[in-house]
């Protein structure tokens, strides 16, 4: 159990939370003579319980709050019991300002989310709790306040509690304790109750003295990252940062990722001398031997124990900037201490705040919560949020503003293959094309002479170039001038044609590209030849059908004429013969479709079987 | 830092604060007050950064109406840490013969202590300005960022704060704009007491009880501590075992009647009292919601 226990107060508006801080604050004598004095002055001025106290006014402490009577922005309030010391954040429950709650609930390790007993769980309630959870809170207090105004009715009290563990069950809370409470009154704060008798649980302070709220540290390898590098003269190279899993003593091994460098841990340098172990929360300084190059945004981690290095992820997101959030807008992104460039490349979708519903979503306005891909200019070692929250969460800022835009959680890398540290990664086909954002695969297009391969193979390179896309096109022309320039027509030449064309389309699948092939290419086995050179998926089939009699009535080059007269031999369709696919990928009729609809046939498939 | 286990938490938590601002910064700077909260926020920047000294200067505001024993503690203390002291006082002040006495404590606060710091502050053009803020201290600051925005004329925007995730720190600047960074956010009175005892922080001799020569000003010890203080007809001052929980300028700190001359009692005093440190401070009592409005004006 840790010795301070950090906690949220929310829920929504007019629930009674600054209320029932004040009332504990006050109840656990947190509360000075002359703050108590300045708090009965500002509540014949602002109050809401006529001379009454109102304790709310204990921690409303913006001009505005007090005059409007609401909650803007988070207060945190440190105060301790014999038992515990506590840091409260006492958060807004308005929707617009969930971001402000968000700050607060980022830093708990539990949320008190407060209902009023006389209106259950309002959107609100839920919202905040799916926030929360996102944010890494897994412990929830509900309070169910205002019960002295419905007589202290359990029934009504035990729907509540079970309607609000049926709305967040799946959503990472893996503790949720229900406690009625009056904050008017103070029963079930700090003292039991005398009208709640059949309530036999903790009273609110009791359950926060002694629950056991943060995640698990125990086993998890070490980790820190490096915030700063300290040179004070050429003979000494420290690495300050906190350490954020883990332990380290001197003689470990580590290794300095991104890059994977492995060295000893020297010494941990503190104030005048060194000590022998660091664990998870402390700050130091570490010395390495080799003194291997470190930079701010590096993790120091245990060897054998490296952390994953990706450049796209999938993430949650809370979003909080004035601007919505915009597919293809470069931000800053600060993940631990690394600050780069990143990209959403993807609104996966918008996350119904009432129901947890995935809609479908073009952008994400301030307080929405969504799940995104991004796309980050260079690899970064991380942590997934569920694992680390020091290594998993971040920022986004917004360059034009400098606003903190959004604040998001890593759930898993995009990229499977970049798995581990870079070192360690073999660049290969995926990664190639992966950087090119694409699925590199060939596109096989075959069929007579004259069937309209070359301007459907021509105007979808041209579609997938604009959209983005790596391509080539191999065909008859660019290859016989110079590769195959040694080959001429006969069969045993045009089967190795064939077979050179297929290996080159294989190398350039290979590095990442999205090859057209557009060829006669008559047989089945040199097709079959073909495709046997890709993994499966990666080769399409892509039958350009015409009859001959229509391929030789458009004969734009005037091949079939001079076949006809004999002026060239082994003619395909005419004296050589051309064998149907059987199971083409795709099968265009270039008798009936025109070519953007061939392309757009193609392009169908292509994304079918991404 | 055994009996306070959370001691060495708050410690490594500003310890990643001050870190986090000076990676960041181009030009940063420690507002120094002398007072108990600056000699915390001191030590720690010679933790952080060890063996390194401290890589920022030391700013003190002098009003020229500090206790004489913080001058002299000051002087000492910047030098012992190898930190460059950079003292500023408002000349046009001083010039114009303004006094607490003759100005009353709003006016002279504004000139002495808000004009002042803003003129510093221009002058240096630094961008992360470290403080010795606690949330604890009063309600504005409760709401405050630890690290808090201002304006290139070093207005706090309470209603448009950056949102802080996590320890996520974002410091990027528009031009003029600065930071305020409080790495002590999260600590109270009794936390800054208790780390001062464990690790036998100096601190100014003012904040142990001793025979000091005061007088009683509407219902407040104020302490004689030179001759520049006019006496109103009939006062004479009285030596009385006074200490003080705050340090300002003289004639704007009020003592506490005390007999806590060790840590220890005063830290038993601090948690067994029933009044606020600012009790002892004239101009938060100017009018309601003062420090919120001083802080919107620059104001540290």
């Amino acid at each position: 159990m840790s010795p301070t226990l950090r906690f949220v107060l929310c829920g929504s508006v007019d629930d009674g939370k600054s209320t029932l801080l004040g009332r504990i604050l006050q109840d656990t004598r947190q509360v000075f003579a002359d703050e108590m004095e300045r708090v009965a002055e500002d509540s014949r001025r602002y109050g809401t319980r006529g001379d009454a106290a109102d304790l709310a006014l204990l921690v409303d402490g913006l001009l505005d709050e007090r005059e409007q009577g609401i909650t803007i922005d988070v207060a945190y309030r440190a105060f301790e019991t014999p038992r515990r010391r506590f840091i409260v954040a006492d958060a807004p429950g308005h929707e617009q300002y969930t971001c402000n709650m968000a700050t607060g609930a980022s830093t708990a390790h539990l949320a008190v989310v407060m209902t009023d007993a006389r209106k259950g769980i309002l959107p609100q309630t839920a919202r905040h709790t799916r926030i929360v959870a996102m944010l890494g809170v897994r412990h929830i207090v509900l309070a169910v306040n205002k019960m002295d105004l419905v007589d202290w009715d359990r029934d009504r009290f035990e729907s509540i509690a079970a309607q609000y563990r049926a709305e967040v069950a799946g959503i990472g809370v893996t503790k949720v304790q229900a406690i009625p409470v009056s904050a008017l009154t103070g029963d079930n704060l700090t003292r039991r109750g005398s009208a709640s008798t059949w309530y036999d649980g903790p009273t609110l302070l009791e359950h926060l003295e002694t629950v056991d709220a943060e995640r698990p540290a125990d086993r998890q390898p070490f980790r820190m990252p490096v915030q700063y590098v300290n040179r004070p003269n050429p003979d000494f190279r420290g690495y300050c940062g906190r350490v954020a899993a883990g332990t380290v003593s001197p003689g470990d091994q580590v290794l300095v990722s991104p890059a994977g460098t492995p060295a000893e841990v020297e010494s941990i340098v503190v104030w005048g001398g060194e000590r022998q172990q660091a664990a998870r929360g402390d700050s130091v300084t570490l010395t390495l031997q080799p003194q291997v190059d470190v930079s701010r945004g590096d993790v120091i981690v245990a060897a054998g124990e490296p952390l994953e290095v990706a450049d796209q992820f999938q993430a949650r997101i809370v979003w909080m900037g004035d601007e919505p959030l915009t597919v293809g807008r470069p931000y800053r992104m600060k993940l631990h201490t690394q600050e780069l460039g990143a990209t959403v490349t993807r609104i996966r979708h918008r996350v119904g705040v009432s129901d947890g519903a995935e809609l479908a979503a073009a952008n994400l306005e301030r307080n929405d919560l969504g799940v995104i891909n991004l796309a980050t200019t260079r690899p970064v070692p991380f942590a997934p949020f569920d694992e680390s929250r020091a290594l998993g969460g971040f920022i986004l800022i917004d360059r034009a503003t400098n606003a903190t835009a959004g604040a998001g959680t890593i759930t898993f890398p995009l990229m499977r293959a970049a798995n581990l540290s870079w070192q360690a990664f073999d660049i290969d086909r995926a990664v190639r094309a992966q950087m090119k954002r694409q699925q590199a695969r060939c596109l096989w297009l075959t069929g007579l002479s004259a069937s309209g391969k070359s301007t459907v193979a021509n105007l979808l390179e041209r579609r997938l170039v604009t959209g983005g896309r790596h391509t080539y096109l191999l065909d008859g022309d660019n290859l016989r001038h110079g590769l195959n320039r040694d080959l001429g027509f006969t069969e045993a030449d045009r089967v190795e044609n064939i077979r050179r064309v297929a290996e080159v389309a294989r190398l350039m699948v290979d590095a990442g590209l999205i090859v057209i092939a557009s060829f006669i290419s008559p047989f089945r086995s040199e097709r079959e030849f073909a495709r046997s050179l890709f993994e499966p998926g990666d080769f399409m089939e892509i039958f350009v059908d015409a009859s001959v009699e229509v391929c030789a009535r458009r004969d734009p080059k005037g091949l079939y004429a001079r076949a006809l007269n004999g002026e060239i031999r082994n003619f395909t369709g005419l004296s050589s013969p051309y064998e149907r696919p059987e199971n083409p990928d795709v099968h265009l009729d270039t008798e009936k479709l025109s070519p953007e609809q061939c392309v757009k046939l193609v392009i169908q498939q292509m994304e079918e079987v991404e | 830092m055994k009996r306070y286990p959370w001691l060495s938490a708050l410690e490594s938590e500003a310890i990643e604060i001050m870190r986090e601002g000076i990676a960041a910064a181009a030009r940063p700077v420690m507002l120094y007050s002398i007072g108990k909260d600056s000699s915390v926020l001191l030590h720690l920047a010679r933790k952080a950064f060890w063996p390194a000294p401290p890589p920022m200067p030391l700013l003190h505001v002098d009003t020229t109406w500090k206790f004489r024993e913080m001058i002299a503690f000051r002087d000492r203390v910047a030098a012992e840490a190898g930190v460059k002291l950079i003292v500023h006082t408002n000349r046009e002040g001083v010039d114009a013969g303004i006094t607490p006495f003759t100005h009353g404590s709003a006016c002279f606060t504004e000139a002495m202590k808000t004009v002042a710091l803003r003129q510093a502050l221009d002058g240096g053009g630094y961008d992360i300005v470290f403080v010795g803020a606690r949330r604890d201290e009063e309600k504005s600051r409760a709401k405050e960022r630890v690290f808090s925005l201002r304006s290139p004329t070093h207005q706090w925007d309470p209603k448009a704060q950056r949102p802080e995730p996590w320890n996520l720190y974002n410091t990027h600047l528009q031009t003029g704009e600065s930071l305020r960074v409080s790495p002590l956010s999260n600590w109270t009175e009794a936390d800054v007491w208790r780390y001062i005892a464990a690790e036998e922080i100096p601190i100014v001799p003012l904040y142990y009880a001793a025979a000091r020569p005061v007088v009683k000003r509407d219902g407040l010890w104020i302490m004689v501590d030179d001759d520049r203080m006019p006496l109103e007809p009939g006062e004479t001052p009285r030596m009385r075992r006074v200490r003080f929980r705050t340090l300002g300028c003289y004639p704007l700190t009020a003592a506490i009647e005390s007999d806590a001359a060790t840590l220890a009692a005063i830290i038993a005093e601090t948690i067994a009292t029933d009044h606020s440190e600012r009790e002892g401070r004239l101009i938060d009592h100017d009018d309601e919601a003062s420090m919120e409005r001083k802080k919107r004006e620059g104001y540290f």
